[in-house]
């Protein structure tokens, strides 16, 4: 019994992304083909090349025909994948173990989401019948919970923290400026985002993630085929899922101040990948800044940050573009915007992008001898919630 | 010996200050309060919570039957006191019959179980409104008493039941067709009239039949909906002003089907032993019921007055009150209303989602909020004991205030629940403004109406703040 992983048995020979913003003028299936289309393209094959298809969407559709019907795939099998907001992220992961299985050549996962269809603002999970005692709150109030039990823990003054993670508000934002798929390319400055009308708990809407239709998508096949379709691969270190038990909201241990299951997806991954240590071997990271408060946690389960420490490093700039360790390059959730199905290869589009140079000018990373970059997504909240960690490099061994 | 064993009320948390209806409106209103019930209660909700005060008070008592009277139920054709006998986690064998529709069947209802035989809580509640500046809703009030009448070889009866007189008569003063928003009256003058024979035949009935005279009342509680009718003639029953009992009006208001409950409750907190009480109550005719507190009053112990509960009170806005009265439609959140609750899921957990009953691992001793057939800690299966937790309190671990989401009344506030003795649940909070709200704050669970979809409305529990005065935990969660 283990969990091995597949190091080094998979690489990634193209990735592509739609641009992510309110598509009224587009339907999922348009979202679907454009992404597609997109990802072939990065990879120089046809959809006639690839072998199966992983779908991930997590409400716009079901069952593998709603990909297989707008691009016309004739007589291959797509999977219809679904892990609340890591959907994308899983659906990459089941391509990528069916092609280190020995099963395909030749794979591809596209994640997409319309969410703009709805007629309400926010993302509104599709109502299963239930005892009707379900708790109805929104995302942001649930991770809003975070903020005063952090404050209490560390005993921070609940204003300065507030202000720290406006900080992560106005660092995805000052990258998101910079990138052209973006859904918001705005600028702006935690002060502002403190004078905001607070919406959930001390949350303002500009400490949550933008909501957008888009799709993103990545081809992978075996580490020894990868130099057929492609010069610069990335071989997969490590993919890692865990799905909680919904433990934080019946066990009075958890105190909403770390996302237990991210902890233990990223162990899970550093152990795959033979990281040890993740400060100072990762060189980039996308993570699933769903909510201001999340980024900062999360930089403490992924051992970016010392427990109670993510407050100071992000505030003397230790993830920002020229920082440490620079985290969400291309705006993040907050800035890049969410589609759910989608968003977890769109944050392998920016490690492709970055890894391998592709970056543009204004947002590359600065050179140096780290190969590796970092994927986490999640979904669900604090307590409650199913969480991936990718890892990813340039180099193989 | 048969009589009163247990008394419980619930005075919604929420007054109104009847100035500020002619603040608004420049007419209606008047002085002092009235109870509000809030948006997520009815008068089920409320019954429940009197209910569930009343068994407090009359701790190991079985119960036989459950009656439910009001004149404003949340359900017609489907039974109420069902929800309410779940709420208490009474018995399936222990029946449960809505006595509902008219004014009268308060009192009605709890002489005919005084006259009758076995235990029965009798349970009556009122949500009292009418058009905005009516004297309805000026005068009405919101609340619920509930009321164990059992021989005393089921519990210790606190006051005996001596008789009762009844004079019925077809009598039209006051009327409502179902569904209609408010109640018609005639002419306040042809009611005073009338019912003054009427007051005077059925208390002599009740004195006779009880065997005392007028000079032996010690406390007579006079009610009824047809105030002018209950203050002209009430001299004429020959009872001194001192041993009436106050009506409650300048603080809760007249709870119509409930008052007179409300108002056997008040007196029995302040009677001694041995002293008579009088119920009157006006209601098309006028029936009378006699008791005489017993010894055992004096050792009786109430754990949430109708003087606590009036005390504990908190302010509610007028505008606010007539958004949750639907008299003035408020613009909602822009979010999807809730789903319906589903009737078999609902049928599969109501221990949980009516009684607040969870599940205590055996081996690791793990409380799980909902139930759980697999222990979160150690992985045994199916090892579980229930574990009722509606009368513990806990306390709050984090909260936020969801200014997003749907609510009848946003924000929503809510809260991490850690209970006594173990068990975390995440709850909403009601009957508190969020800036009262803090990370140690005690709360205490509470029956509540979360929503209504499809016209089914979802009751499920609440917490709300233990407020000092009248705190009613009884103590570590129960093992049913």
């Amino acid at each position: 019994m283990g969990s091995h992983g597949i190091k080094d048995q998979v690489a990634i020979i193209g990735v592509g992304c739609t641009p992510f913003a309110e598509h009224w003028d587009s339907s999922l299936d348009d979202l679907i083909i454009d992404g597609a289309q997109a990802t072939y393209a990065s990879a120089g094959v046809t959809q006639d090349d690839i072998d199966a298809f992983w779908f991930g969407t997590s409400q716009s559709a079901a069952s593998g025909l709603a990909m297989g019907s707008p691009l016309k795939i004739h007589g291959k099998p797509i999977t219809r994948v679904e892990n609340y907001c890591a959907t994308g992220s899983e659906a990459m992961r089941q391509a990528a173990y069916a092609v280190a299985s020995g099963a395909y050549d030749l794979v591809m996962a596209l994640g997409a989401e319309k969410v703009k269809d709805g007629g309400y603002q926010g993302l509104n999970a599709f109502p299963i019948p239930t005892d009707g005692t379900q708790r109805t709150l929104t995302a942001a109030a649930m991770f809003s919970l975070i903020l005063p039990a952090y404050a209490a823990k560390y005993s921070i003054d609940e204003d300065d923290l507030r202000y720290a993670v406006a900080k992560i508000a106005e660092k995805n934002h000052y990258n998101g400026a910079r990138n052209p798929l973006a859904q918001f390319r705005r600028e702006t400055s935690a002060e502002q985002i403190c004078q905001m009308a607070a919406v959930a708990g001390r949350l303002s809407v500009f400490d949550c993630a933008g909501v957008a239709d888009g799709a993103a998508g990545a081809i992978m096949c075996r580490a020894e085929d990868a130099h057929k379709y492609c010069d610069d691969p990335l071989y997969i270190k490590a993919l890692s899922v865990v799905a909680g038990t919904g433990a934080g909201s019946l066990d009075p241990d958890y105190d909403y101040t770390t996302l237990n299951e991210s902890k233990w997806a990223a162990d899970d991954a550093y152990a795959q990948a033979d990281v040890v240590d993740p400060a100072a071997e990762i060189a980039m990271a996308e993570v699933h800044d769903c909510f201001t408060p999340t980024e900062l946690v999360l930089m403490e389960d992924l051992g970016f940050s010392k427990r109670g420490e993510a407050y100071r490093d992000v505030l003397g700039g230790a993830f920002a573009l020229d920082g440490r360790l620079p985290v969400n390059t291309d705006g993040g959730l907050k800035s890049f915007g969410h589609p759910v199905g989608a968003s977890g290869l769109r944050m392998l589009y920016e490690v492709w992008l970055q890894l391998r140079g592709a970056a543009p000018g204004d947002r590359r990373i600065p050179t140096s001898d780290r190969t590796l970059g970092l994927t986490h997504n999640l979904g669900g909240y604090p307590g409650e919630m199913v969480s991936f960690v990718g890892i990813y490099g340039t180099e193989l061994g | 010996m048969r009589g009163i064993i247990a008394a419980g009320v619930h005075v919604p948390y929420h007054r109104l200050d009847r100035s500020e209806i002619a603040a608004l409106f420049g007419k209606g209103g008047g002085q002092g309060t009235r109870s509000v019930a809030s948006y997520d209660e009815d008068t089920t909700t409320m019954g429940a919570e009197a209910a569930r005060n009343a068994l407090r008070n009359a701790a190991g008592v079985d119960v036989d039957s459950l009656w439910f009277a009001t004149s404003t139920p949340a359900y017609l054709e489907k039974t109420n006191a069902t929800a309410i006998h779940a709420a208490l986690r009474l018995a399936p064998s222990a029946g449960a019959l809505d006595m509902g529709g008219a004014l009268r069947s308060g009192i009605g209802t709890l002489r005919t179980a005084l006259s009758g035989t076995g235990t029965t809580l009798v349970v009556s509640s009122d949500i009292r409104d009418g058009m905005a500046t009516s004297g309805d809703e000026a005068a009405g009030g919101d609340g619920a008493a509930a009321l164990l009448v059992g021989d005393d070889a089921a519990g210790t009866v606190i006051a005996e039941y001596l008789g009762s007189g009844v004079a019925t008569d077809e009598l039209l003063e006051r009327w409502r067709i179902p569904g209609a928003p408010r109640s018609r009256v005639w002419e306040e003058r042809f009611g005073e009239v009338a019912y003054a024979p009427l007051m005077q035949e059925a208390f002599a009935a009740a004195l006779a039949d009880a065997g005392i005279s007028s000079d032996g009342v010690d406390h007579l509680a006079l009610t009824g909906m047809h105030n002018r009718a209950v203050k002209r003639n009430r001299a004429r029953l020959g009872v001194p002003s001192e041993r009436i009992v106050d009506d409650l009006a300048d603080t809760v208001g007249n709870t119509g089907t409930a008052h007179c409950g409300l108002m056997l409750a008040s007196a029995l907190e302040g009677a001694g032993p041995d002293e008579a009480i009088v119920l009157v109550v006006l209601a098309d005719g006028v029936e009378a019921v006699v008791l005489r507190t017993t010894e055992a009053i004096v050792d009786h112990h109430v754990s949430s007055t109708v003087s606590a509960q009036i005390a504990a009170g908190g302010s509610v806005s007028y505008g606010k009150y007539l958004s949750w009265r639907q008299m003035v439609a408020v613009e909602p959140p822009n979010r999807p209303a809730p789903n319906r609750p589903s009737a078999s899921a609902a049928h599969r957990r109501q221990t949980w989602k009516f009684g607040f009953v969870g599940t205590r691992d055996r081996s690791s001793r793990m409380v799980h909020l909902p139930p759980a057939r697999v222990s979160e800690k150690g992985g045994a299966v199916d090892d579980m004991e229930p574990l009722a937790m509606a009368d513990t309190e806990g306390a709050i671990a984090s909260f936020t205030v969801d200014k997003l989401v749907y609510s009848p009344s946003p924000p929503v506030v809510f809260a991490v629940v850690d209970f006594d003795g173990g068990g975390r649940a995440p709850l909403e909070l009601t009957d508190v403004s969020a800036d009262e709200v803090e990370v140690g704050g005690r709360v205490e669970p509470t029956f509540r109406r979360l929503y209504t979809s499809d016209e089914i409305h979802n009751y499920f529990w609440k917490a709300r703040p233990v407020r000092s005065v009248g705190a009613a935990s009884a103590g570590p969660p129960r093992e049913d």
